[in-house]
């Protein structure tokens, strides 16, 4: 089961403060799907929760300025 | 709200929360700690500063004096609110700087009857006390009740920190078995103190306690920093338990706080 998280209309630092402390709430090899609008969260948040040892499942362009990042919980 | 932060939460710990080894879980930790301040004076300003505005939930603030206009010079957090007592005035700064955190104020002074029932409340301590009396109070109190202790203290130029986890280190009577004569050692009242000194001792103070809370990084057991602004220089002196130490040591002499010890023969 994926969870999903709604950050649209949300900017950096809070795309990544959110979906992190959402990660929090799932168990180790959960998924989590966030949508973003804000472009430069697409490349920030997938390398800060890469630091933190987490998986990037996929990044994925849903629209001109909407994406959907996958992550897998370390 | 995510993880049990409301919006304003996230906002107001988001650097707290992306340093991965805080996170939402170091900040609930803070949220629902306690830590006990004595004296809201030139340490304790800077202490209670910073962990109000960590977020530390629960703060303890004693101290029976009121805010002169000489404090100003280094007590940052009591402007505007001469002839206010400083545990109110403290307590009004933290309201103002962050609404999470709960303020338990003491308008007394910490002696041999209140401490008990005072300390039993509390995760930590952290002493800003001006005088010996109540610094060796707190410290065999803490052991006593195996109650961590922040120990700072600060005079003209030069400041000391340590930090004391009971039966886990040396306590502060470890290094220092008992107070100078009384008058040997004059108050900054007397020997004045330069005005930024105790914000650099207590923000370290205030840096131990929230590693402490977390549970990260190595803490200042067994060591003390001794500080001299004048130069600049920060030396590190290491401490050792002492099996002797009177209320630390294998057989100790102090096992509760009786009056007479901590009377005004040892106050500065």
């Amino acid at each position: 089961m994926v969870i999903e998280l709604d950050l649209k209309g949300e900017v950096c630092p809070y795309t990544f403060v959110k979906t992190k402390l959402k990660l929090e709430e799932l168990d180790s090899g959960e998924e989590l799907c966030v949508t973003f609008d804000h472009a430069p969260a697409v490349e920030n948040v997938p390398r800060s929760l890469k630091n933190e040892g987490h998986k990037i499942m996929g990044i994925e362009q849903k629209g001109d300025h909407l994406w959907k990042v996958r992550i897998r919980k370390a | 709200m995510i993880g049990g932060f409301s919006e304003e939460q996230i906002r107001r710990y988001s650097r707290h929360i992306i340093l991965p080894e805080v996170g939402g879980k170091g900040q609930k930790k803070l949220l629902s700690s306690k830590v006990l301040c004595i004296g809201a004076g030139g340490l304790g300003a800077p202490i209670i500063e910073y962990l109000a505005a960590a977020g530390v939930g629960t703060l303890g603030i004693i101290d029976d004096d009121t805010v002169d206009l000489s404090n100003l010079q280094r007590q940052i957090i009591h402007g505007g609110n001469v002839g206010k007592p400083k545990a109110e005035s403290a307590k009004q700064f933290v309201n103002n700087l962050n609404p999470d955190i709960e303020v338990k104020t003491y308008i007394e002074r910490l002696n041999a009857n209140n401490v008990m029932d005072i300390f039993k409340e509390y995760d930590i301590v952290v002493d800003g006390s001006d005088n010996f009396a109540t610094r060796y109070l707190v410290n065999d109190a803490c052991v006593i009740t195996d109650t961590p202790l922040s120990h700072g203290s600060i005079y003209r130029f030069e400041g000391q920190v340590t930090t004391i986890i009971p039966h886990k280190g040396p306590c502060y009577r470890c290094l220092f078995e008992h107070a100078p004569p009384p008058g040997m050692v004059p108050s900054c009242q007397e020997a004045g103190v330069l005005g930024v000194l105790p914000g650099i001792i207590g923000v370290i103070q205030a840096t131990e306690v929230v590693k402490y809370l977390l549970g990260i990084g190595e803490l200042l057991v067994g060591r003390l920093i001794y500080y001299d602004a004048l130069n600049m220089t920060f030396d590190e002196i290491k401490m050792r338990w002492n099996k002797q130490c009177p209320v630390c040591g294998e057989e100790p002499k102090i096992t509760s706080i009786q009056e007479e010890i901590y009377g005004d023969s040892c106050r500065i």
